[in-house]
């Protein structure tokens, strides 16, 4: 049987002089599943994410992926942020190819790169064409983070992550600073990459319609202090007509009482 | 917006000298005193005290002012990421260089010749002590300046301390510290120009404050003014070019305009 992709046990998780966000909260997430988590701001969902990425530690509890506890950042994953992180002094093309640069620098040790040997520079240059096409930004490659468009520096971001291959992808807020039309763009891109590679994804979003369009599963934290994860199913996420259906409204409205639930239990 | 970028060309550097040498030539026939002798005696005397010791006293200074700012640079750059990077670290030393930062260096001069004693490594020592504050300061607030979300991503590609130190670090202070230098340069060559004044028989400061003023040599002190000015103006340059060649002021440029 192939393990979860992540698996949480037990994560009790604070931040110095505040009351605990996570406390014995546990969570599985499947392989080849696309998760959004939603929640109002302060409740944790940048932290999980995160977690999940081995940037923050736990203070209690056990946080697996792919069958290997998380010590570290741990190089197969893929984190795409809302700061698109760019290097402002780098050409796309240079961005895109930061981290097979950092793989070379290291070598396969494991713990920086995967331990496989690096794929060789003919390999590498057919993976960044190819994901640069697939974003539609291959005819930017010359150009700085600072010539781009947001839409733009956010699909370069993405290319980055994607030409390391990840087997999973974590997205913090990635559409949140876009315009509207960009972001559902960008929506569209994300759900055809998942319809097409089948990647486990994780997307963490403010935005309730955003948390319906990527997520087959939404996760809902709340401000207060998060136990039993409240999940709900979501099986038409990624369904390219979703957005003039009646189902999305539907379960929008359904996701948006639940926030606002949780929030006056909180005032109370 | 690139044309701004290329900052001065070779022909306003022309046109400016031009300039500058007619204003003398009018200030010299007007003021018409020994003390201001009009470029056309002193121009031909600096071509021709060039190839000579004029030549070997401009090369002391260049000598000593590289050797201070390749001292600065080796020293105040690492330790100005390690402040930027640790902020323990930089609470405890940035009080100290809020407060030593302001002090002219220029007073300790003597303190230096007891303490590293009469030699070159003095005022080297002095020049070095100056530009290095001007680095470790600009060095420390741009490592600081880098955003979380930056740092995080590209850990999130595997990368550790060495290589956010060379990927992200490293190419981030480069134009941080060629503008400190550029600023910094021209108070270099002033504190050279004191520190010259003695206990040395090489160097544009002892030549202009000892070897000519004192026995009333006026064109050939100006020939050593003009040689320290292009120095000065030299050293500017040169850092600007490093500047512009690596796309650097470019970069700056095009990171701060936001679609």
């Amino acid at each position: 049987m192939i393990p979860p992709m992540i698996e949480i046990d037990g994560l009790h998780f604070s931040y110095r002089g505040l009351g605990p966000i996570f406390k014995a909260f546990s969570l599985t997430i499947k392989n080849g599943a696309a998760w959004s988590i939603i929640g109002p701001s302060g409740c944790g969902k940048t932290t999980l994410l995160y977690l999940i990425a081995g940037l923050n530690r736990p203070e209690r509890g056990t946080i697996r992926v792919a069958d290997v506890p998380m010590e570290r950042p741990r190089p197969r994953i893929g984190l795409v942020l809302q700061d698109h992180g760019l290097l402002p002094w780098a050409t796309v093309e240079e961005n895109t190819a930061l981290g097979f640069k950092i793989r070379k620098f290291y070598g396969p040790d494991g713990t920086h790169s995967p331990q496989e040997p690096p794929k060789g520079a003919v390999a590498e240059k057919a993976l960044m064409n190819h994901w640069l096409s697939w974003l539609g930004i291959d005819h930017l490659k010359g150009k700085y983070p600072g010539q781009l468009s947001r839409g733009q520096r956010q699909r370069a971001a993405i290319a980055r992550t994607l030409v390391l291959e990840p087997d999973l992808l974590l997205m913090d807020e990635p559409f949140s600073a876009l315009d509207a039309p960009i972001r559902e763009e960008l929506q569209r891109v994300m759900n055809r990459f998942h319809r097409e590679t089948k990647l486990t994804s994780v997307t963490v979003t403010h935005d309730i319609e955003e948390a319906v369009v990527l997520g087959e599963k939404i996760l809902v934290l709340s401000d207060t202090v998060n136990t039993a994860p409240t999940i709900i199913d979501n099986p038409h996420a990624g369904d390219p007509e979703l957005r003039k259906s009646e189902k999305f409204i539907h379960q929008c409205d359904h996701l948006r009482s639940l926030l606002e639930n949780r929030h006056k239990k909180e005032d109370a | 917006m690139n044309e701004r970028n290329r900052g001065t060309s070779p022909m306003d550097t022309l046109l400016g000298s031009l300039a500058l040498i007619l204003l003398w030539q009018i200030a010299a026939i007007i003021l018409n005193r020994p003390i201001l002798p009009p470029p056309t005696v002193v121009v031909p005397l600096f071509i021709q005290a060039i190839p000579g010791d004029l030549g070997r006293h401009l090369l002391a200074s260049t000598a000593r002012v590289l050797t201070a700012i390749s001292l600065a640079v080796i020293t105040a750059a690492p330790l100005g990421l390690a402040l930027g990077q640790l902020p323990r670290l930089d609470r405890i030393a940035s009080p100290l260089i809020a407060i030593i930062y302001p002090i002219p260096k220029i007073i300790f001069l003597p303190v230096i010749y007891v303490l590293i004693g009469i030699s070159d490594l003095s005022k080297i020592t002095l020049i070095a002590i100056i530009i290095f504050f001007q680095i470790l300061v600009v060095v420390r607030d741009e490592a600081k300046g880098l955003r979380y979300e930056l740092i995080a991503s590209v850990r999130s590609l595997g990368a550790g301390r060495r290589a956010l130190f060379r990927y992200v670090y490293l190419p981030a202070s480069i134009p941080a510290v060629l503008t400190a230098l550029r600023v910094s340069v021209g108070t270099a060559v002033a504190v050279l120009f004191i520190a010259e004044q003695s206990l040395t028989s090489w160097g544009l400061g002892y030549y202009i404050g000892v070897e000519t003023y004192q026995v009333l040599m006026y064109p050939e002190m100006y020939t050593g003014i003009m040689a320290m000015g292009l120095l000065g103006g030299g050293l500017y340059a040169l850092i600007h070019a490093i500047e512009v060649r690596y796309k650097i002021v470019g970069c700056i440029l095009c990171t701060e305009i936001r679609a």
